[in-house]
């Protein structure tokens, strides 16, 4: 492979431009979303498309490229087709014949498959106000490039910030430029990026490590993975120019095990950067040289904490350690050591080819750039949503996310996943970035966004929080351990309807205790979600406490279904009721067995005539 | 620890195979040789953990604290398929607390459990990453998202 290495940053422009050269006579691209959207038969869909291209003797012009996330998962399968950018979802390998026909040989838009606003199709992926709100920069190559061929992205202009880097600029410069940008990790607590790679490049060593956290933990959150999946060349290329900065010669990339598609495509992206030698020795001859190995997490939420991850890759059990020292002067094999997560070095090949200045013109005073945020839960368009910092939930969930479905009403969105908190409504109009963030007591975390109505219970939802970080905890130190454990005993009782007044200022003092007295940021930041639920929902935890009711009908102890004498007697609970416990004749009010009641809801449900009350 | 007594006579070539394939084995490896161990023998049989032991020198106190520490790793054979259930927090507002209880009224075992004739092992796991699909559960490598607790008997009876 030796006449494939790129030797300069020539060589690379230059096989951007053959690449380009070599795809002249494509006339349209069809772009198949290949990660998400394959839960929902993504690949049949593009089988089809080869096979029936191939009939017809279009596979030389069309091209079926199969993606990373387009983004817009609530229409999964989504297919893109360019050159015309009409984004069409929810394809199944029988609608493949006409899309064929209509769009790909004659450019006409099938307003059937496209998204529909206010009732009118909207064809462009441009006009769409999913996209049109966003800013997509990090996640630009996502869903337009296959990642399993670094041709595309070396086409898009990939890989060409890092050589230039390693090239031309000195490393202390790159780290000003990272400072002087504002890049501040996306992982969780926001810390500047561009300080953490001083304070691993001063650090005294020749041999130093740079690792990649993926272990992307969070509930709700799928942004790393669908980097990873769609786009790993632009991870690769961030850590290339970290490793350059602060002097590794060796990487590791910490995967969760249950992203297999990510793990492969790291994998294909490794293998071919080395070909092209974008890794490995003299690294597009700039002398510099560097290398990266995959490593599968083995599942603990824990090691998204630093120096737990780093207890992991050393063959340990992932328990965090007392800082300093800092990984950045004693971190894998006790050697200086770098971490920073998958959207953090997916900013720096932007950092360096916008040049700090424009970098930093995006988002607020002291939050740049934009974040990635996983919008999920009851919400109309659940998706990958790229934002500059600064935007507003409003914007979020409603512009962008379409409002909430079914006509409920908004309650809250919970950010930060176990370590952030939900903040309600009257706050949707404030911009959200790191700071205010936290001080609304919430954090950016990862970026997991997850919208709640009001049939979400908060003293549940606390609960359930709690009940993940208790369950994760690794028992190291006792505020985390006991602490939590604590407070979850307490919110079980609040949702059987067996708690306490005074549990609400117990829940408060300990959760700061184990805020302040926890080793790592899981303890430290394990309370947000109970913390914030009571400052802005306590009523929701009084009247659970008061009247034993839960507004939401989530805490099954506090709900008794009754069929009231309204009912028609139609028939339709008792037929989705799992546990038949619904009996009654035709036209006849039904009853209901209150001891074999399973509390499911289904009957509630499905009642058109309100004939159920809980 | 319970031990599995059932077990037939222990083929170590799976072992052999993954030791030779890495050199100077370290602490440092052992979670990627556990996880090899795990994929090639479905779990991590007492007899080739003891054995992987002995010849990689890394002692059993330590590769047990590993095994029992990480999600990922089981001491207990699995069932031929297994049900994951997540209990993401999109799910869970989307109701998994209820699509988890109808999986344990339909195969009789709670999480964490495999049935009596080995035919299903039912996990729940923290996050699918797959959000839009919630509530979401995978049979091996199959998802089925968007589900109700009705649709869960008709899922899972077809496997065989």
């Amino acid at each position: 492979m030796a006449e494939k290495k790129i030797k300069s940053l020539g060589d690379l422009t230059a096989l951007a431009g053959k690449i380009s050269e070599s795809k002249k006579n494509i006339k349209a691209r069809v772009l198949i979303c290949m990660t998400g959207c394959r839960a929902l038969g993504a690949e049949l869909v593009a089988n089809e498309f080869r096979e029936k291209l191939s009939a017809a003797s279009l596979d030389d012009s069309v091209e079926v490229v199969e993606v990373g996330c387009i983004g817009m998962c609530a229409m999964a399968p989504l297919v893109l087709i360019e050159p015309y950018d009409v984004l069409y979802g929810k394809i199944r390998p029988k609608h493949v014949d006409e899309i064929i026909s209509a769009t790909i040989e004659k450019g006409e838009i099938l307003d059937k498959f496209v998204v529909k606003e206010d009732g009118k199709p909207v064809a462009k992926i441009s006009d769409v106000s999913f996209y049109k709100q966003q800013q997509r920069q990090v996640l630009g190559n996502c869903g337009r490039i296959d990642p399993r061929q670094i041709d595309d992205a070396i086409e898009k202009g990939g890989y060409v910030s890092a050589v230039k880097a390693i090239t031309e600029t000195a490393p202390d410069q790159i780290i000003e430029d990272l400072i002087k940008a504002g890049l501040r990790g996306r992982g969780g607590a926001g810390f500047p990026a561009g300080l953490k790679w001083k304070f691993a490049r001063q650090a005294p060593g020749d041999e130093k490590y740079l690792i990649c956290n993926a272990d992307e933990g969070d509930p709700g959150a799928f942004m790393d993975r669908a980097l990873l999946e769609g786009d790993p060349h632009k991870v690769i290329e961030g850590m290339l120019v970290a490793a350059y900065a602060i002097g590794a010669s060796h990487g590791l990339m910490y995967v969760r095990a249950e992203y297999p598609i990510a793990v492969e495509h790291v994998k294909i992206a490794i293998v071919q950067a080395r070909e092209y030698g974008l890794l490995g020795g003299d690294i597009a001859g700039s002398g510099f040289s560097f290398d990266l190995e995959v490593r599968m997490g083995a599942g603990a939420f824990v090691c998204g904490e630093e120096t737990a991850l780093i207890g992991s890759l050393e063959g340990k059990r992932g328990m965090p350690t007392p800082r300093p020292p800092f990984p950045a002067t004693c971190g894998y094999k006790g050697k200086p050591t770098n971490i920073n997560n998958v959207e953090t070095f997916a900013n720096v090949p932007l950092v360096l080819s916008m040049g700090p200045d424009g970098y930093s013109s995006i988002g607020t005073e002291k939050s740049k750039g934009t974040k990635i945020f996983a919008l999920a839960g009851k919400v109309k368009n659940t998706g990958l949503v790229e934002v500059p910092m600064g935007a507003t939930l409003r914007q979020i969930v409603y512009e962008i996310g379409g409002g909430i479905p079914d006509k409920k009403e908004f309650k809250g969105a919970q950010l930060g996943g176990p370590s952030g908190g939900c903040i309600p409504a009257e706050y949707l109009d404030y911009p959200i970035d790191y700071d205010s963030l936290q001080e609304l007591g919430a954090i950016m975390g990862s970026g997991g966004l997850i919208v709640m109505d009001e049939d979400t219970c908060m003293v549940d939802i606390a609960r359930y929080f709690l009940d993940f970080t208790q369950s994760e905890s690794c028992g190291k130190c006792t505020p985390c351990r006991v602490g939590t454990a604590k407070m979850l005993k307490m919110l079980e009782a609040i949702c059987r309807g067996e708690g306490k007044e005074s549990d609400l200022d117990e829940l408060e003092r300990l959760g700061e205790d184990i805020r302040k007295a926890s080793l790592c940021g899981l303890g430290q930041t394990a309370p947000n979600p109970v913390l914030s639920t009571l400052r802005y929902f306590r009523d929701e935890y009084l009247e659970h406490i008061r009247e034993k009711t839960c507004r939401s009908g989530v805490c099954k102890d506090l709900l008794h279904y009754v069929i009231l004498d309204v009912c028609v007697g139609c028939g339709a609970c008792k037929k989705v009721c799992p546990v038949d416990v619904i009996a009654g004749e035709k036209k006849q009010v039904h009853t209901l067995d209150q001891d074999k009641c399973i509390k499911c809801g289904q009957c509630y449900q499905t009642c058109k005539f309100k004939a159920i009350s809980r | 620890m319970k031990v599995n007594n059932k077990q037939v006579v222990l083929d170590m070539r799976p072992l052999d195979e993954i030791l030779s394939s890495m050199p100077e084995i370290s602490q440092g490896d052992l979670i990627p040789l556990l996880q090899q161990i795990q994929s090639r023998y479905g779990y991590l049989r007492r007899d080739v953990v003891c054995e992987m032991s002995r010849r990689t020198k890394i002692a059993v106190s330590r590769i047990y604290g590993v095994a029992t520490f990480y999600e990922q790793f089981h001491l207990e054979p699995h069932g031929r398929h297994t049900i994951k259930c997540c209990r993401g927090t999109a799910c869970h507002v989307k109701g998994a607390p209820e699509i988890t209880e109808a999986i344990t009224r339909v195969t009789g075992v709670s999480p964490g459990e495999t049935t009596d004739d080995m035919k299903f092992t039912f996990e729940t796991v923290a996050c699918l990453g797959t959000c839009f699909l919630a509530p979401v559960i995978m049979i091996d490598d199959d998802y089925f998202g968007h589900l109700t607790v009705n649709k869960v008997e008709g899922i899972i009876t077809n496997y065989e």
